[in-house]
């Protein structure tokens, strides 16, 4: 669900296919028939942006026919855990929960708490709470184990009674009415999940941006982990929840990330009002419990990745020279300020906004607002071309004499021109080598940083103003070699891995200190250059080694390639079935032991019991295997770091034709929206004017194209594979609407209006929602003005709502409207657009409060 | 007419490499786990220097390549198919997406080989058929000889993007199975790039054999519809050098049901011809010998 891996990964889809040899069942449920639905066993058709209602009827399903796999659940889930007597759901509050702050548009989560327990960092201090900036952990408990529960699972305020409680209206009936698929069809999917679950079976689910790029995208996925935590397929072979990223090493730019909310290894990023120093940022952001109590050693380690020598604990270790959020700096409130010019300058490295981002009309405009830009890709794209090619001077918004924006486009070295690391969708990292010099001035990204540091560094080296500082005070200095001096990608590793006082790489994150003794720029990667080795180089054939293949590359954290696998043992450290068998205890060595490294304390006991004051992994007990969390148990019930609810909940779209059926509240309510009068929202359901745009529109990618099309639209061979832009719509549609096949058509919604070839295909059907027949419009996003085929943008249809927790667009399942024929030209098209209607901002709680904040 | 009496000799091409001659190598096209990413287009343009084709939409399906020309040596058919057959694809719904990647079938009885008159068409060691490119004259007579329509002549103007270092313009082409990598003891580009394994590469006859297993599997599987299409060596062409493994008919994926060699009856023909031409000369000499009286 959500993704459509066939065609977006077509790589590791041959591992679909090599299971569904072996006779595994495929199911694919989606919007659309793709090359997956094709190759599947079973395809089911949903309305876009109904998934919380499909996963929510699933657990339903679970939990109104006793399907849950007890012992799992009981042992290794929060379900026995009683919850907090003031906690209420949105069944009580009509698509609230408890704890709503109206004016601020945000929750306060204390009543969300375990009973009887104070959760620390509970109750969010208004600034985090309200800028979405602040990631968060989790509850940190005061000791591992929640003061109050109920292994029967009976008591009314337990967990798995709340759950069974928030989704016995996920009935069959309910789910076919929402989504659009047949009562028979979901039956069939929510059976055959729980057949193949259990002790002797696993099952897995796959999901991509399809679920993420939503209003409600976080509490998608943490459905999927409900189901996947009460059939007891977490920690197991076979199950699991694989997030196929977006492209090759997407992964690891969010393990070290080009996030404005975390440092490397998924530390907070400092606020430059709640964190002064680094005791209390550890104060604020360490669970006394689990694996992040020892946030000191990873961040102090960092620090001194960071500022080697010069980060003593007497200027505690220069947390001082870090920058600090004052709010969201994300992707879209970057743009937002750039209009508004507050943003003068931007870098911008194998990304094209132009074409990519959702709105990247608005970003065209936010970056022809910039000083100066600079632009490091392979090929001249969108976002550095806009002010001489942008669709907007056709319409006269914008003039090439009119744009100040200096752009400095930098020729980027492709991935066979660089030595360095992928990090893969399942944490893998995997070595690469160079195979030729990049030709003229093209370099790597890892040359351009290195060495702008050292001449800006070079630059103010006799500067005594305390802003230089951070600058002067790094550790930069890194061996370089070939003809371009290239820094050594391999040193760089080893500086992520970490050393300790003398110098020699350390084994793993367990030797970091908070002594400043140690230093290692990203924990959870700790140990990739154990033994003085380039860990993810090596690449020992499968069938020379064990089928887990542990010497193929090096998945963090501590080349563990199954997460939380202690899961896949019973409480008493026995495998759960011998077909599944993968992790276990051995009694006579007194170790865990088994194919893969065990994801635990290797000599910790499967009874032991934290004694009173244990802190860190020492106050997990030994049977519960989620080690990162406080309590070490999966949490079916989320109590805090989210924004949005401790139980996912079917909300509609921000743009939807529909009612929630379920409750009163429509959308999710601590969803973003930025508005901007370049980003109006269409009117959605019971709004005047939202019959203007009764389809769903939502977006796809095709195999034959990368993303935003820059190393893609320029290739001959892959150009012509997929040479024009174009939209899918069902025969039904078409008829409606009079489009004809290979024709074209106008797709409109409040931002804009674009043109696009038709493809009419029994591949997309009518669907019957809420009793009423619905058409989808589907379009590919990766066209633009540049490259060998060009076409318009299908990003320029879509607003700026966002999922509260992560910032990320909703593209997935926006209204549209559609109609034979090609766009209006010139200035004509925006008074398409502008006899369309808008929405009235009804609320912008959001927006609006950080609008005060930076004013203040 | 060397190349008819070629036709009686068996087995065809390797045998006369004497000690040269190497195992028959081809492919075995299993459409059923076909993903549709034309990787195989690509890798194979890649590899053997194809240039790009003309660009367009074609509004049908995902197939933007349309058939296998002079520029196009693997094709990926995308058949949109509202069937009430169950099987392999979406058991539980009336629709299926068919794909398959189409490639020359290197013939046992290859017809384009025969009608060569320069030569350029030769049978490899490894029993392939091969254009050299430096020895076609462009005649194109293998062109309409080819029951499958594989072969295509390189024109400029099927090259509207195109820069000026195009190579075999005038001659014809098509796929390889990439002889220099055979050469090389690699296996071809399409089947290396192809990441289900619908593509594979090896030795016919152990082909042959994976094949017809597949085949009982995917009908023990109850897929009844599965079958295998070229593999025969009694067919009309003497079996493919690369067969498929289809889930319909032939003509449901633009393939002939029962391709013929149309050089098979070139030896009757002759004959008839000799026949009818020392006819006509009895006639004439009949004629004559008459009109003399």
């Amino acid at each position: 669900m959500g993704s459509n891996m066939a065609e977006c990964h077509p790589v590791g889809f041959q591992w679909v296919m090599e299971a569904k040899l072996r006779g595994a069942t495929i199911i694919h449920v989606d919007p659309r028939f793709t090359r997956t639905s094709a190759m599947a066993s079973r395809y089911v058709p949903i309305r876009a942006g109904s998934d919380i209602a499909f996963l929510g009827g699933i657990v339903n399903y679970i939990l109104e026919h006793g399907r849950e796999f007890r012992d799992y659940v009981v042992n290794y889930t929060n379900a026995p855990v009683i919850i907090n007597e003031d906690f209420k759901d949105t069944e009580d509050l009509d698509g609230f929960f408890s704890g709503w702050n109206e004016e601020k548009a945000c929750y306060n989560n204390s009543s969300w708490q375990y009973a009887g327990m104070r959760v620390r960092g509970a109750v969010q201090d208004d600034e985090t709470a309200l800028s979405g900036e602040q990631v968060h952990h989790g509850a940190a408990l005061e000791h591992g184990e929640p003061p109050e529960e109920d292994p029967t699972l009976k008591h009314p305020r337990c967990v798995f009674q709340l759950l069974k409680r928030h989704y016995s209206r996920y009935t069959p009936e309910r789910v076919s009415e929402i989504c659009g698929c047949s009562v028979e069809q979901f039956l069939a999917v929510a059976e055959a999940l729980c057949e193949n679950s259990g002790r002797e079976r696993t099952s897995a689910f796959c999901y991509a941006v399809g679920w993420t790029q939503h209003t409600i995208g976080v509490q998608i996925i943490r459905t999927a982990a409900i189901i996947q935590l009460l059939l007891g397929n977490m920690g197991r072979t076979g199950g699991g929840i694989m997030a196929l990223r977006g492209h090759a090493s997407i992964q690891g730019s969010t393990d070290i990330p080009t996030l404005f909310n975390i440092l490397p290894g998924y530390i907070p990023m400092p606020h430059a009002h709640a964190h002064q120093t680094l005791a209390q940022f550890v104060e604020q952001n360490a669970s006394p419990t689990g694996w992040w109590g020892r946030l000191d050693a990873y961040m102090v380690s960092l620090l001194k990745a960071y500022y080697g020598p010069r980060a003593t604990p007497e200027n505690e270790f220069c947390f001082g020279h870090l920058p600090r959020i004052s709010g969201d700096h994300s992707t879209y409130q970057a743009a937002l300020d750039m209009l508004e010019h507050k943003v003068k300058g931007f870098f911008l490295f194998g990304e094209n906004p132009a074409v990519g981002s959702a709105n990247s009309r608005l970003h065209r405009f936010a970056l022809a607002n910039l000083e100066w830009l600079v632009v490091r890709d392979l090929v001249e794209i969108e976002s550095a071309s806009f002010w001489h090619d942008a669709p907007e001077l056709e319409t006269g918004e914008l003039k090439t004499e009119d744009i100040g924006t200096e752009v400095f486009l930098l020729p980027a070295a492709a991935h066979v021109e660089k030595n360095g690391s992928f990090t893969n969708t399942q944490r893998l990292l995997q070595w690469h080598f160079k195979a030729l010099e990049p030709p003229a001035d093209c370099r790597s990204d890892l040359w351009f940083m290195y060495h702008l540091g050292r001449l800006i560094r070079e630059k103010l080296k006799d500067s005594d103003d305390p802003r230089d500082r951070p600058i002067l005070d790094l550790e930069w200095h890194y061996p370089t070699e070939g003809q371009h001096e290239d820094p050594s990608a391999g040193a760089v590793l080893r500086e992520i891995s970490g050393w300790d006082s003398e110098g020699r790489a350390v084994s793993g994150f367990g030797a970091l200190k908070a002594d400043g003794s140690t230093a290692c720029g990203c924990w959870i990667y700790s140990g990739c250059y154990a033994d003085e080795q380039n860990q993810p180089a090596r690449k020992k054939p499968g069938q020379d080694q064990s089928w887990v293949a542990p010497e193929w590359g090096w998945a963090w954290p501590s080349n563990r390639r199954i997460l939380y696998n202690r899961a896949s043992a019973d409480p008493d450290g026995k495998p759960w079935s011998e077909r599944k068998k993968y992790v276990w205890w051995d009694e006579e060595q007194g170790r865990w032991t088994g194919y893969d490294v065990p994801d635990f304390g290797a000599q910790k006991r499967p009874d032991y019991v934290p004694p009173a004051g244990a802190r860190a992994e020492d106050a997990i007990a030994g049977n519960h295997p989620f080690i990162m969390q406080a309590d070490g148990r999966g949490w079916l019930f989320v109590p805090s770091g989210l924004r949005d609810g401790p139980m996912p909940t079917h909300f509609e779209p921000q743009e939807s034709p529909f009612e929630n059926p379920l409750y009163k509240q429509q959308s999710n309510p601590a969803r973003k929206q930025l508005h901007h009068r370049l980003s109006p929202f269409n009117p959605t359901a019971r709004h005047k004017g939202a019959d203007a745009y009764p389809y769903v529109l939502t977006t796809f990618r095709l195999t034959e194209h990368h993303t935003a099309g820059g190393m893609t639209r320029s290739v001959p061979y892959l150009a012509e594979v997929q040479p024009e832009m174009f939209c899918e719509v069902s025969p039904a549609l078409a008829a409606e609407r009079g489009l004809e096949n290979g024709g074209w058509a106008t797709i409109i919604t409040a931002r804009t209006a674009i043109e696009a070839r038709v493809l009419v295909t029994d591949r997309l059907r009518a669907l019957r929602v809420q009793g009423q027949a619905l058409h989808q419009v589907a379009v590919p996003w990766h066209w633009g003005t540049r490259g060998l085929v060009t076409g318009e943008s299908a990003n320029d249809l879509f607003g700026l709502a966002l999922d509260p927790n992560v910032q990320i667009q909703e593209v997935r399942g926006a209204t549209c409207d559609i109609r034979p024929g090609r766009r209006p030209r010139g200035r004509a098209v925006r008074e398409l657009v502008e006899s369309y209607p808008h929405a009235r901002a009804e609320r912008s709680a959001h927006s609006h409060a950080h609008h005060e904040r930076t004013n203040r | 007419m060397s190349t008819t009496l070629q036709l009686g000799a068996t087995p065809l091409g390797p045998a006369s490499y004497g000690d040269e001659a190497k195992p028959r190598m081809g492919f075995f096209t299993d459409t059923s786990i076909c993903i549709g990413c034309k990787a195989c287009e690509i890798a194979c343009k890649e590899w053997n220097q194809v240039p790009q084709d003309e660009l367009g939409f074609s509004g049908e399906s995902f197939d933007n390549t349309g058939e296998l020309s002079a520029n196009s040596w693997r094709h990926v058919a995308f058949i949109e198919q509202p069937t009430g057959v169950g099987g392999v694809q979406a058991a539980d719904s009336d629709f299926r997406w068919l794909m398959s990647s189409d490639v020359c079938k290197h013939c046992t009885h290859a017809a384009c080989l025969d009608v060569c008159p320069t030569g350029a068409i030769f049978r490899t060691e490894f029993g392939t058929v091969v254009i050299q490119p430096d020895v076609c004259n462009g005649c194109g007579y293998c062109v309409p000889a080819c029951p499958f329509g594989v072969i295509g002549r390189r024109e400029r103007d099927q090259l509207p993007a195109a820069d000026g270092e195009v190579t075999g313009l005038g001659t014809t082409h098509k796929c390889t199975l990439c002889y220099d990598r055979l050469k090389d003891g690699i296996e071809p580009a399409c089947a290396k790039a192809c990441p289900t394994d619908s593509i594979q590469f090896g030795q016919l006859d152990e082909l042959r054999d994976r094949a017809r297993g597949r085949v009982e599997r995917l009908h023990e599987e109850g897929i009844a519809e599965a079958r295998l299409y070229g593999e025969d060596p009694n067919d009309g062409v003497g079996g493919f050098g690369a067969f498929f493994l289809l889930l319909d008919d032939p003509e449901v994926y633009g393939l002939p049901p029962d391709p013929v060699v149309p050089t098979k009856r070139l030896p009757e023909i002759w004959g008839a011809a000799f026949l009818a031409g020392a006819a006509l000369a009895a006639g004439v000499v009949a004629a004559v010998a008459g009109g003399r009286r």
